[in-house]
């Protein structure tokens, strides 16, 4: 087993019309045993910019604050607020800083530019970019996320829509996956603001 | 920067000191040791097992290179870009762990610039060349990129294969990757001197379609970069489509079961946060006109 797999986790960012969704399990475990069913995953880096940690869970959360903290001092130094595709290339320079001994977690970014375009990627553990116009994904169920993924995405989904999509998609992959589900979240991204909703999800 | 911004950063939130940081690895070595159902294996890094190549022709070079990105077996991307930029004149395939290519030629490319600005000339392929191979024998096979690199100087046209473990070839054509041997029987069976420049795109575009076909690493689509001896530069990407994505997407009969209308999704609790106005806007203030009498 890798220790990617120890916590469990799900995550998932699809690009709609004028906007973006990012979906995740709330599941923390220690191997098969589940310590909590609230644990954050996803994390708001700006008012139009979110990020998914999926990997060991002292990292996601290492990495959260080092992320809030370089972001804030970004900030404070430029007078401006962070682009999505910036933040993606500062979190790729900080995981490959630590090719030799990484932090064990592989980030999903979602965001809309300043033209409120959708803006995705994904990164390995090292931060070899991946960026695609239609939707990305990261956790200890990929296979079953690209399938549902593959399946359900259309272009140029409404918001409501969109969290439909992502909704499914995450509660129909988390389900063949033992390390990942009890339940989910789900964050819409729209030019006016963000609207996150709890899902109900199954407790086995 | 304004008057409220300190003109030095205080040491405590200066940014790291550059190269690699070595600062997780003991703890990284004890959770592989811990596992209790013995140690916990290598986390997989996403690998480009690609068909990159290279070939000079009469006016220039020619690069190739196919546009998958795996994970194990899992296609990661489906269309990455692997001809990097190095320099104006001069482009680099990349192959290997991605983040490796990817970070390996942007440091270089930067440290290629710094050295144009100082130097006032043009870079050079062999320069570009040395700077790769240092970094790369330096780390001992440990930062896996193997490398085509490109391009044209006052020396004329060159390509250059170089391996993880910093050692260099110089030569007329070349193929890297794990689809290099279905790119090079194209290139060894066909490859002739003094090309014209669309004869090398053409040989290029087949060597790649054959690391793409034969390869289970390589696939998607055809990247090319000319890059001629007159300065000008060629990127095309998706110079070859042989495998698009969007008719199997077009194809797919969608059953009513896959449309979810809305309110399908059982939520527990929704909430909406607007985003914040940035400062003051003329509608949070009254305006009073100025009294000019």
């Amino acid at each position: 087993m890798s220790i990617l797999e120890y916590n469990g986790a799900a995550i998932i960012a699809m690009a709609g019309k004028n906007c973006v969704g990012i979906a995740a399990d709330t599941r923390l475990g220690v191997q098969a045993q589940t310590v909590a069913c609230d644990f954050k995953k996803v994390f708001k880096m700006g008012d139009k910019l979110f990020v998914g940690l999926a990997g060991l869970a002292s990292d996601v959360q290492t990495l959260d604050q080092l992320l809030t903290f370089r972001k804030n001092l970004y900030e404070l130094k430029e007078e401006r607020e962070m682009k999505p595709k910036v933040f993606s290339a500062m979190l790729s320079s900080i995981l490959y800083e630590k090719r030799f001994g990484p932090y064990f977690a592989e980030p999903v970014v979602a965001g809309l530019d300043d033209d409120g375009k959708p803006f995705l990627s994904a990164m390995d553990l090292i931060g070899a970019p991946v960026y695609t116009d239609d939707f990305v994904v990261s956790g200890t169920c990929t296979g079953n996320l690209y399938g549902m993924c593959e399946t359900l995405y259309k272009p140029d989904l409404e918001p409501d829509d969109l969290f439909e999509t992502l909704a499914q998609a995450l509660l129909a992959s988390v389900d063949r996956d033992a390390l990942s589900g009890w339940g989910g979240v789900v964050h819409i991204i729209t030019k006016e603001g963000v609207t996150s909703r709890e899902l109900k999800g199954r407790q086995d | 920067m304004s008057e409220f911004t300190a003109s030095e950063t205080p040491e405590s939130i200066a940014p790291p000191p550059a190269g690699f940081s070595f600062e997780n690895v003991k703890r990284n070595a004890a959770i592989s040791a811990s596992g209790t159902t013995g140690a916990y294996t290598q986390a997989k890094a996403m690998k480009t097992g690609t068909t990159i190549v290279g070939t000079i022709f009469k006016g220039g070079v020619v690069l190739g290179a196919d546009t998958r990105a795996t994970g194990d077996t899992t296609v990661c991307d489906k269309n990455c870009e692997k001809i990097h930029y190095m320099a104006p004149n001069i482009y680099c395939c990349g192959a290997g762990t991605a983040a490796d290519t990817e970070k390996t030629t942007e440091l270089i490319a930067s440290q290629l610039e710094l050295l144009r600005m100082s130097t006032k000339t043009q870079s050079r392929i062999v320069t570009a060349c040395t700077l790769l191979k240092r970094m790369l024998f330096r780390y001992q096979g440990h930062v896996s990129a193997a490398l085509v690199l490109g391009g044209c100087d006052i020396n004329g046209p060159h390509v250059y294969q170089i391996y993880p473990h910093g050692s260099t070839g110089k030569l007329p054509y070349t193929t890297m990757g794990s689809g290099s041997l279905a790119a090079m029987s194209v290139f060894e069976s066909e490859w002739k001197e003094d090309m014209t420049e669309d004869e090398a795109k053409g040989l290029v575009e087949r060597a790649i379609t054959a690391g793409i076909f034969n390869d289970l690493g390589s696939g998607s689509n055809c990247d090319t970069c000319v890059i001629r001896m007159d300065g000008s530069i060629q990127m095309n990407r998706g110079a070859l489509k042989e495998n698009p994505v969007e008719p199997l997407r077009d194809a797919i009969k969608r059953s009513d079961r896959f449309n979810f209308p809305r309110g399908t999704t059982a939520v527990l609790s929704t909430e909406f946060v607007a985003h914040k106005t940035k400062g003051l806007s003329l509608d949070d203030v009254d305006v009073v006109t100025m009294d000019t009498n």
